[in-house]
């Protein structure tokens, strides 16, 4: 906990040319344009309990409450590169137990494709996870477990692969992972109104 | 009784096969028809929204406004994975609420013909179903086989008792139904404080120290209750606890078995189906022992593989004389050990 708290000064001290601390008030309206619905971010009151909350904070390098308050101060740079919106594990914790009632998980999607945009991720593993699993999306209309394990595990976990064998050889033996993708038979329609909806998004 | 719209999902067919099949013996038996959505897609899981948020409601809704067309009489889209619920869920609450995204998703689905009216179709997860439109008493009177003996931590997980858009549960964080539902099948029920915790979601896949950890909270206190399994409602929660538990061991040098059964497999047992029926042996950490010891068969050819059933980690002998240095007391087991290191995290984190 207390590395979460230090960590943004030491990041402050450690950047090479000093933060733009008042520079872009519009990041927070940025980021709430991009989450597309109401997220009460504005609301905020820096009580922390989104922090206190989560089961992940631990692993991450600024709470949401810091987060939070570095998006107010238009650290947009300090932001888009912190691992904790990527660290997020949706279980609505926080946003349940915020008493501003922000749309906490909202906020940290909206997080992740603005860095996944700008490629300003920390990690490349978690956005990849998410491009293959889309990309299969587009393809098929539903996911596809085997190809996007086998995906992604030769490019990112190699090493994990011997240890996780027995299980994967369980899932297919036991019937729980097919080699062959469903596909739907609207993939065509799910494209056009997919397409529409990026059209649209790109306009707003 | 009732005619209801069924979204599967997509893991129902493959990796929690076991949960499809028990789950269709159940409805059966309590006679909740699910007619499936034809041509349903993918919700999209995290993955879409942490793309785009305006993509991935257009995705999600194209599965709404099929619901919609092909409702038939019945109003209310059932699912029975906890992350497809929540999206679909959430979908529906925000176009209700948002006229704005309401009319960026019926443009988007326009391009292919469809459309859909905010309010519709509600949507509601499997478990919630069977607890507040059938009842717990209902469900009783099916059990021929009640399951004395077998000790169970409820784990409910995230995403049905919350966000609850639609305040359908009384307590969002540690709600009590699903536990009396277990009890009436005649299971003893442990107190399980960590019932709608997380079960790590994606990070397995992308940040797995951060899922290990997860999951050996939820593993190492369902093993501390001394409970034989954990129960759950969602192929995601079923997937880690299940098939990492085996890495999550090794990652902490453990030796937990703690298998997670789906609450419709417990439910189609005390209603007397046979084990096959039910996907039970699907599991890769085996449920066999704790279910042969309540008199259950379980299928031979779904025997769970060596993985499975390895055996709990023995710490390497030491030298019985080394170095003159102050002596430790003994090493106790060491899931033990791993248990009580693992409390003070537990705190900070809650």
């Amino acid at each position: 906990m207390s590395a979460a708290v230090t960590a943004p000064a030491e990041a402050v001290a450690g950047a090479t040319e000093p933060p733009a601390v008042d520079g872009r008030p519009e990041f927070l309206a940025e980021v709430i344009a991009l989450a597309g619905t109401e997220t009460r971010l504005e609301h905020c009151i820096q009580c922390g309990t989104c922090g206190g909350s989560c089961p992940s904070a631990a692993d991450m390098d600024h709470t949401p409450r810091a987060i939070f308050a570095l998006i107010r101060a238009g650290m947009r740079d300090e932001v888009l590169r912190s691992n904790t919106p990527w660290m997020c594990v949706s279980c609505y914790f926080c946003a349940v137990r915020c008493p501003q009632e922000i749309h906490i998980p909202d906020v940290m999607y909206a997080l992740k494709a603005l860095a996944t945009r700008e490629d300003r991720e920390p990690s490349r593993t978690a956005p990849d996870f998410s491009r293959t699993f889309v990309a299969n999306i587009h393809r098929y209309g539903r996911s596809y477990e085997m190809g996007l394990v086998a995906r992604h595990y030769l490019r990112h976990y190699p090493l994990r692969l011997p240890g996780m064998a027995p299980m994967g050889l369980g899932m297919v033996t036991k019937g729980r992972m097919g080699f062959r993708p469903h596909r739907i038979r609207g993939v065509a329609q799910l494209r056009a109104i997919l397409d529409r909806a990026s059209e649209l998004e790109s306009r707003a | 009784m009732s005619d209801y719209l069924y979204y599967p999902g997509c893991s129902m067919a493959s990796s929690a096969r076991a949960y499809g099949s028990s789950l269709e013996a159940v409805c059966a038996t309590l006679d909740l028809r699910l007619r499936e959505v034809d041509d349903w897609n993918c919700c999209g899981a995290t993955e879409y929204l942490g793309l785009s948020q305006a993509r991935a409601y257009a995705l999600i809704s194209r599965n709404l406004a099929l619901a919609e067309q092909q409702r038939d009489g019945a109003q209310t889209l059932v699912a029975p994975c906890s992350a497809c619920f929540v999206n679909l869920a959430k979908t529906e609450h925000y176009l209700r609420e948002d006229p704005r995204l309401s009319a960026n998703v019926n443009s988007a689905l326009a391009a292919g013909g469809l459309h859909y009216t905010p309010g519709a179709v509600e949507v509601r997860h499997l478990v919630e179903i069977i607890l507040h439109e059938v009842g717990v008493p209902e469900v009783a009177r099916h059990v021929t086989h009640p399951l004395h003996g077998l000790r169970v931590a409820p784990y409910l997980g995230c995403l049905v008792s919350r966000p609850d858009y639609d305040r359908r549960w009384r307590l969002r964080e540690h709600p009590l139904e699903f536990d009396r539902l277990l009890a009436a099948l005649g299971a003893e029920v442990v107190d399980f404080p960590l019932r709608t915790d997380c079960c790590g979601g994606h990070m397995t896949q992308i940040s797995p120290d951060t899922g290990f950890e997860l999951i050996r909270r939820l593993v190492s206190a369902a093993d501390r209750l001394e409970a034989d399994m954990l129960v759950t409602v969602c192929p995601m929660c079923q997937m880690n606890v299940d098939a990492y538990q085996a890495e999550m061991n090794r990652h902490f040098h453990t030796g937990y078995h703690m298998p997670i059964l789906f609450f419709t497999q417990l439910m189609g047992l005390a209603f007397g189906e046979p084990a096959g029926r039910l996907g039970i042996g699907a599991e890769i950490t085996s449920a066999r022992r704790a279910l042969e010891r309540i008199g259950v068969e379980v299928p031979p050819e779904e025997e769970a593989p060596a993985e499975g059933a390895r055996r709990p980690h023995v710490p390497r002998p030491r030298k019985p004389q080394g170095l003159p240095m102050p002596q430790m007391p003994p090493e106790e087991d060491a899931a033990d050990t791993a248990a009580t290191a693992a409390q003070p995290e537990e705190v900070a984190a809650s």
